[in-house]
């Protein structure tokens, strides 16, 4: 992120109010994660600490320390869809993807980037769709009453194609 | 539009042709534009996409809306089955109105409780109309409103803070983000009329990031109501000054929790702090702060204008009030539908949610997310509220319900509670942190046809430790999945101990 932008985003605060983490969410959405630079800069700049920037940042999961493939694939793992099947869309996807853990995280959550860096596989808590469960965002874009079997589908609609990632 | 909350329906489409009745269709697709667009031309509806008719509506706090007559052959609102036993007091306008129209609320009544307030009530007559109402906080805990105002009221300071809770925590619950989306202003115009009574000048929304559009939609709601004069300074020339922010949150479960809330708008790790103090005495910069959930701020509008006693009368015993529920899971019809308090949870499921899906028999209801508990099907009919629902071992929560049939195991469920739990907990205080991730492997090791009676005695003794000696509400309510699914559904464990001892 240019530090002109940067500085943009710091001014549009002009109150302590939700300052901190407006500022980081605006870094992250658009940068996709937030820099080490931009970090180091930041915490200059709001005389923090740098230490609290990064345990701000870990402590949210709305931000991530590296970055996430051109496509983010989110699955809700909320209780609505996990009752209707997220699960399965989660392990669907990975396979897919190609994108096996090394091991089963205890918590369920995970985030996982194809080497190709096309795709990043991550896990949510409920997108307020609940209605639509199992759901599944690309982007910004929610797709309702999932199943493995549509995955495919709606993962080329990405640019996603069944062997390119074959040997990844 | 806003939404009506029949989610199974949808995509949903109102037509209103002067003099008739207001006509919804449902499950429109593209296909059908033309179809419309024909019959609108000729004064008609399309019959095959009609599910009812509204003849005439009361939003409560305007005068009643008069669509029109004819189209008899469509059924009634009140004779659609979803629709009959819910009672609409919070959801009033959604989706009856355009949420992005200001002009369009005031139409509704919108704004009128704010200026019969200011003009004609003293903020202590605000204070007692919402005490004699019997409002309870719909975030969860259920304290009475009136007496929480009271007492940052009570506070000496020339600084005071209100905060709308719109971080929706409970996975499975988005009542309150269709509030926003659907008439963000009845937020604000409750938060007003909060303020004037507890005499604070700054409001915060706090909203997770995961809603962008209600974010917007309240963006710009605040920037409608600035324009109107209805945020700013001398609101309707009285003495009485009020702005409005807006902070995002960040994907914290425990951010819910009102001292973590408060910790995260001032831009720390959203950690909860020690109570007391209260946020009533030392809340957000360290000045008395109210607090309220999304919900708890809608109903302010209509207890003004309809006056306590006449909210009183809806609901049960000390449970005034609707509740909007979000009905999810293995149930025929989902979606959002707003009931009086403590209606049985057989009305909520089979009359409004028709039952399991493909006549699926129902096993259980999930109720209050993370913090609640599962009850069984012979117990349905336990009255939605708050304290019947403690008593069956589950809480009322932010309002979730999600419907699981015979082919849910309960054990998993428990274990999806605890790993949700685990892993959002602040890892603050030692029973929370230690605690669930040991409930988390004993509960493993069930699933995987491992684990012994005895550790069975360890998962409850546990839950008993956690319960007791965790420091905020998160741990206190963390167990409630496994010690009730413990009660009602102990055979599902039994079977998954007995072939550990093969
Ligand atoms: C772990 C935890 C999560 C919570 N999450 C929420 C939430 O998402 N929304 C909410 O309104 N209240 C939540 N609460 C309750 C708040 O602490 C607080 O009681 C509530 O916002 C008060 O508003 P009310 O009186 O209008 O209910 C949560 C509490 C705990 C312990
Ligand atoms: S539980 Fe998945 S969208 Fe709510």
């Amino acid at each position: 992120m240019e530090t002109a932008r940067l500085n943009e985003i710091v001014e549009s605060y002009p109150t302590p109010t939700g300052k901190i983490l407006g500022i980081l969410e605006q870094v992250q959405r658009e940068d996709g994660y937030l820099q080490k630079d931009v970090l180091k800069t930041l915490a200059e700049k709001l005389e923090v600490p740098l230490s609290e920037l990064y345990s701000i940042a870990t402590f949210y999961s709305f931000f991530t320390l590296e970055k996430l493939g051109r496509h983010v694939v989110t699955v809700c793992m909320g209780t609505a869809c996990h009752v209707r099947g997220a699960p399965a869309l989660a392990d669907t996807l990975k396979a897919l993807l190609k994108v096996e853990e090394d091991e089963t995280t205890q918590d369920g959550k995970f985030q996982l980037t194809t080497a190709d860096n096309d795709f990043t596989v991550t896990s949510a808590r409920c997108f307020g769709a609940c209605s639509m469960a199992p759901v599944l965002r690309v982007d910004n874009k929610i797709f309702g009453y999932m199943t493995p079997e549509r995955i495919p589908a709606v993962l080329k609609q990405f640019g996603w194609e069944e062997d390119t990632h074959q040997n990844a | 539009m806003g939404c009506i909350g029949y989610c199974r329906e949808e995509p949903l489409v109102n037509i209103h042709l002067p003099g008739k009745p207001l006509i919804i269709l449902h499950r429109v697709t593209e296909k059908d534009a033309e179809e419309i667009v024909r019959a609108v031309a000729a004064g008609e509806v399309p019959r095959k996409l009609s599910l009812c008719r509204i003849n005439d509506w009361d939003p409560l706090v305007g005068e009643k809306l008069l669509f029109g007559e004819g189209f008899q052959d469509v059924p009634a609102y009140a004779e659609i089955p979803y629709f009959a036993p819910q009672r609409k007091v919070v959801l009033r306008d959604a989706g009856l109105i355009n949420p992005e129209d200001i002009d369009e609320y005031i139409a509704v009544g919108g704004y009128s409780a704010l200026y019969k307030a200011l003009t004609r009530m003293s903020p202590d007559d605000v204070i007692e109309e919402v005490k004699a109402s019997g409002l309870r906080g719909r975030g969860g805990a259920g304290f009475p409103t009136g007496l929480k105002w009271g007492f940052t009221k009570k506070e000496k300071s020339s600084t005071k803070y209100i905060i709308c809770n719109a971080d929706e925590g409970d996975p499975g619950a988005y009542m309150n983000r269709n509030e926003m989306e659907s008439d963000p202003h009845m937020i604000l115009e409750g938060m007003l009329i909060g303020a004037y009574a507890i005499g604070a000048r700054e409001g915060v929304l706090y909203i997770r990031a995961e809603y962008p559009l209600a974010i917007q939609r309240l963006e710009k709601a605040i920037g409608q109501a600035r324009d109107y004069g209805l945020l700013g300074e001398n609101i309707f020339g009285a003495d009485f000054s009020f702005t409005l922010t807006i902070a995002e949150g960040a994907g914290a479960f425990v951010c819910g929790e009102e001292t973590a809330l408060i910790a995260s708008i001032e831009g720390e790790t959203g950690r909860p702090r020690p109570r007391p103090p209260f946020p009533a005495q030392k809340g957000l910069w360290g000045m008395p702060t109210n607090i309220n959930n999304v919900e708890t701020w809608t109903n302010i509008p209509v207890i003004i204008n309809r006056g306590g006693a006449w909210f009183s009368k809806i609901g049960g015993e000390r449970n005034s009030g609707t509740k909007v529920f979000s009905l999810v899971g293995e149930v025929d019809r989902v979606g959002l539908a707003e009931v009086p308090l403590s209606t049985p949870i057989r009305t909520m499921v089979y009359d409004i949610g028709n039952g399991g899906i493909e006549g699926k028999a129902i096993k259980a209801v999930q109720t209050g997310g993370p913090s609640g508990g599962c009850i069984p099907a012979s117990l349905f009919d336990t009255p939605m509220d708050y304290e019947h629902l403690t008593a069956v071992g589950s809480i009322m929560g932010s309002g979730g319900v999600v419907v699981m049939d015979a082919g849910t195991s309960m054990v998993d469920t428990a274990r999806f509670f605890i790993g949700f739990t685990n892993e959002e907990s602040c890892g603050k205080c030692v029973p929370c942190r230690e605690g669930l991730k040991h409930m988390l492997m004993i509960l493993d090791k069930t699933l995987a046809g491992k684990a012994t009676e005895t550790d069975m005695q360890t998962l409850e003794e546990l839950s008993g430790v956690i319960k007791n000696a965790s420091l905020c509400g998160l741990g206190q309510t963390a167990p409630n999945p496994v010690l009730s699914t413990l009660r009602y559904f102990r055979d599902e464990y039994n079977t998954l101990l007995k072939k550990a001892r093969k």
